[in-house]
């Protein structure tokens, strides 16, 4: 395959990705803004989704107050805004546009389908209702994009380069997520800041649809510490920081099949999954969840260099 | 001699359908206008969904647009297609026996039919290559040949391309929308398929592949990306013959070989489906500013270890001074009468062309020798004064870049126009190739339609729209 082809599609992967961890962001703290304070309502749960989503640094060059009516639209309907929804898809589209060929017809009509839907959003103001109008229609894209490179793409560089972006970019969203929070998730025996937070770590878990997986798989009330556990080591769990490189490390395996050879993205990403194989959720709090996040996002970063060098992209 | 513009379905003026459109007629009789414009609707959204667009340069707002396609087709029957497809065979060989001597022994010039000063002084003409003989001796291996009519029997070249030619990716969405929209219409009509194209294309390009100990030939098609007008079409013929789409940067020329960046590492390229002028090809050897091509490709290309298709150089061919040669050429290689008439053409060249057309300015169309894409020319019966006086005096200034032919009196196809079905003008654009085993044409081509009406220009980058074309019977 052209490195260049195997770009361009593990970008329109990120890219994608992005879009969809953005719209779950914006749902999940829409919700919590929208409750009364003491119900745990959040006048700062705008910025953190800023923050979350990487975005504050742009958003603070726009010079707008940081309020909802504001920060919705930057992080949904912005051309301008590079994290935006609009602008990850349109660059996802534009990945994938140069990359026809390697797409099926399916999967490039179901993203060409979601960027012409998603522009019928644009302008300034976004009301509650078309905001969930828009959210909506970004997961039904999303989910019909997977579906299609699914359901009719073969098995083979494409379909794996495609997968491999939105693995780094799901592990990436996760973990910044948790960067974020980090504050709220505590270990076991700290004091529990009361019921309120209860509403904060709820948020966390519908911004990575893990609201319903978190009670199967803990049976359990929502608990702070269960919660980074869920988030960090849980394989069961599709964004877990484990699930994803168990999942990357496959992909880079069957990459690596054609040429025969291990590359450098291969041993990064074997070395980091073994690593979180073999520690556990007090391990991290007792060296810190916050250092352990920020040492996992630098590691990303490092495997998404490496992935470039040893497919000559 | 019946007066009026012949139309395709209805014949002359007063006249009764004609035998070939006898289902297309009872099908527009039986269909309400509201059906079809839903079906109009229906197949805009289906093109625009799978993003069959083209760009329009020079529009920040039409980045990306439909051609629009009618709906109503365009029909010739099996007698009438095989007499033009002996004709078109005859011109693409003589186009490429054309080419193989102007860069060879140049005898046709050494005969006094094609002037010396139209080969050497032509820019279309790469002196890089002269002496040079592409692989197979092919170097036109995909042609489209623009025909128009004006009546039953009387279809002219209006030129050739024999350079990048394109639209041959909506003759085949067109079909596919049809076979969509109205499959009974298609199955009762007993069409000609033409879906066998891409893999006629993929034979044709490796029929030319250069001689290599193992291994099949690797084909490609190189696009100048995705800002181009055609990239769509790029991608989909690259997706339909199963072969890697590159651009300039995939590629590299290592000790005069050919190879693409895969992810396994360098792979050796043997036919390149260059969808890129000369000038862009080759930043060593043509214009250094170009980032779109290859450096070194050239120096492959002359050591025999790629094929380019097209050749370098075929421009010459498709030069509209050298067009209006075209009769003799056919003559000169073939000992045949060109069996498809040229439209008459004046050079501005020659003196008296020149003052010719000066005076009769507003009933001729004027073109750019090496113009295409229907910019940068003059339609006489349709400009005001003043752009009849602009245009003049270009022509004076350099007139050997024009030539001058009469507005011809295109045939009509019935078309859909909102509510109602008008006559409008169109042409016929079909794709020919030439591999290293003969010629082969695929049946029909492209129709494009004035959707103006009384309009006589049917560029798409000019509005014009697409029609399917079917080949009955």
């Amino acid at each position: 395959m052209l490195s260049r082809t195997a770009s361009n599609l593990f970008w329109t992967g990120r890219y994608i990705e992005r879009a969809d961890f953005v719209a779950r962001l914006v749902e999940a703290t829409a919700r919590l803004a929208s409750l009364p304070s003491t119900y745990g309502g959040d006048p700062t749960a705008w910025t953190g989704a800023l923050a979350a989503a990487g975005a504050a640094a742009a958003f603070a060059k726009t010079g707008a107050e940081p309020t909802d009516i504001a920060i919705a639209p930057f992080l949904t309907v912005d051309p301008a805004s590079p994290s935006s929804i609009h602008s990850c898809l349109e660059l996802a589209r534009n990945n994938a546009r140069a990359v026809r060929t390697a797409l099926t017809r399916e999967v490039w009509e179901a993203l060409n389908g979601a960027w012409h839907e998603v522009e019928r959003f644009a302008g300034p103001r976004l009301s509650r209702v078309r905001l969930d109008d828009l959210l909506e229609t970004v997961h039904r894209a999303v989910l019909a994009f997977e579906g299609a490179a699914h359901r009719t793409m073969l098995r083979d560089d494409a379909y794996w380069f495609l997968q491999l972006g939105s693995a780094m970019e799901r592990a990436d969203n996760t973990a910044r997520l948790l960067d974020v929070k980090y504050h709220l998730l505590l270990p076991r025996d700290e004091l529990v800041g009361g019921s309120l937070d209860h509403f904060q770590w709820v948020t966390i878990l519908r911004t990575v649809s893990a609201n319903t997986a978190y009670r199967w798989v803990y049976r359990d009330t929502v608990k702070p510490w269960l919660v980074a556990d869920l988030l960090i080591f849980n394989t069961q769990m599709p964004r877990s920081l484990a699930s994803c490189y168990e999942e990357i490390d496959g992909l880079l395996d069957r990459l690596g099949k054609g040429s025969g050879r291990r590359g450098p993205a291969h041993r990064t990403a074997s070395a980091m999954l073994l690593g979180l194989r073999n520690t556990d959720i007090d391990a991290v709090f007792a060296s810190g969840l916050h250092e352990f996040i920020g040492r996992f996002l630098a590691d990303n970063n490092r495997l998404g260099a490496a992935v470039a060098e040893q497919f000559l992209f | 001699m019946p007066t009026g513009t012949f139309d395709e379905m209805n014949g002359w003026p007063g006249s009764g359908t004609r035998p070939a459109y006898g289902e297309v007629r009872r099908w527009l009789d039986e269909t309400s206008p509201a059906i079809l414009q839903t079906r109009q609707a229906q197949a805009e959204l289906l093109f625009r969904r799978t993003g069959i667009t083209f760009s329009v340069y020079g529009d920040a707002e039409g980045a990306e647009r439909l051609i629009p396609f009618d709906l109503v087709p365009r029909v010739l029957s099996s007698a009438e297609w095989s007499r033009l497809e002996r004709g078109l065979v005859q011109r693409v060989q003589a186009l490429n026996a054309l080419l193989a001597d102007l860069y060879g022994a140049q005898d046709i010039v050494r005969a006094g039919i094609v002037p010396q000063e139209l080969v050497a002084l032509n820019p279309q003409y790469q002196l890089a290559v002269a002496g040079h003989t592409p692989s197979k001796g092919v170097f036109v291996h995909i042609a489209g040949i623009d025909l128009v009519r004006t009546g039953p029997d009387d279809f002219y070249v209006l030129e050739d391309n024999a350079r990048t030619p394109s639209g041959v990716s909506y003759m085949l969405e067109n079909r596919e929308m049809m076979l969509r929209l109205f499959p009974e219409l298609v199955a009762r009509s007993q069409v000609a398929p033409v879906e066998t194209y891409p893999d006629l294309l993929l034979e044709t390009l490796h029929s030319v592949a250069p001689e290599r100990r193992n291994g099949d030939p690797c084909v490609v098609v190189l696009t100048p990306g995705p800002h181009n007008s055609a990239f769509y079409e790029h991608s989909f013929l690259a997706d339909k013959m199963g072969v890697e789409l590159v651009q300039g940067a995939d590629l590299f020329v290592r000790d005069e070989v050919v190879y693409m960046r895969t992810t396994e590492g360098p792979r050796r390229v043997d036919v390149i489906y260059r969808r890129l002028d000369d000038a862009y090809l080759d930043p060593l050897a043509f214009r250094p500013e170009s980032t779109l091509g290859v450096p070194g490709l050239l120096s492959a290309y002359l050591a025999g270890n790629v094929a380019l298709a097209n050749a370098v150089g075929t421009g010459i061919a498709d030069d509209k001074a050298m067009y209006s040669y075209m009769p003799e050429i056919i003559r000169f290689y073939s000992g045949e009468d060109a069996m498809l008439s040229n439209v008459p053409t004046w050079r501005c060249r020659e003196a008296e062309h020149l003052s010719y057309v000066l005076d009769h300015l507003p009933e001729l169309v004027v073109k750019e020798v090496d113009g295409s894409g229907g910019y940068g020319m003059l339609v006489g019966p349709h400009a005001s004064k003043a752009q009849i006086s602009d245009f003049a005096a270009k022509l004076r200034a350099a007139p050997e870049k024009f030539i001058a032919q009469p507005t011809l009196d295109l045939s009509t196809c019935p078309t859909l126009d909102g509510d109602k079905v008008a006559p409008r003008h169109v042409d016929l654009r079909p794709f020919v190739l030439t591999g290293a085993d003969g010629v082969k044409v695929a049946p029909g081509g492209l129709t494009r339609v004035a959707l103006t009406p009384g309009s006589l220009v049917v560029n798409s980058s000019q509005g014009g729209g697409t029609k399917d074309t079917w080949v009955t019977g």
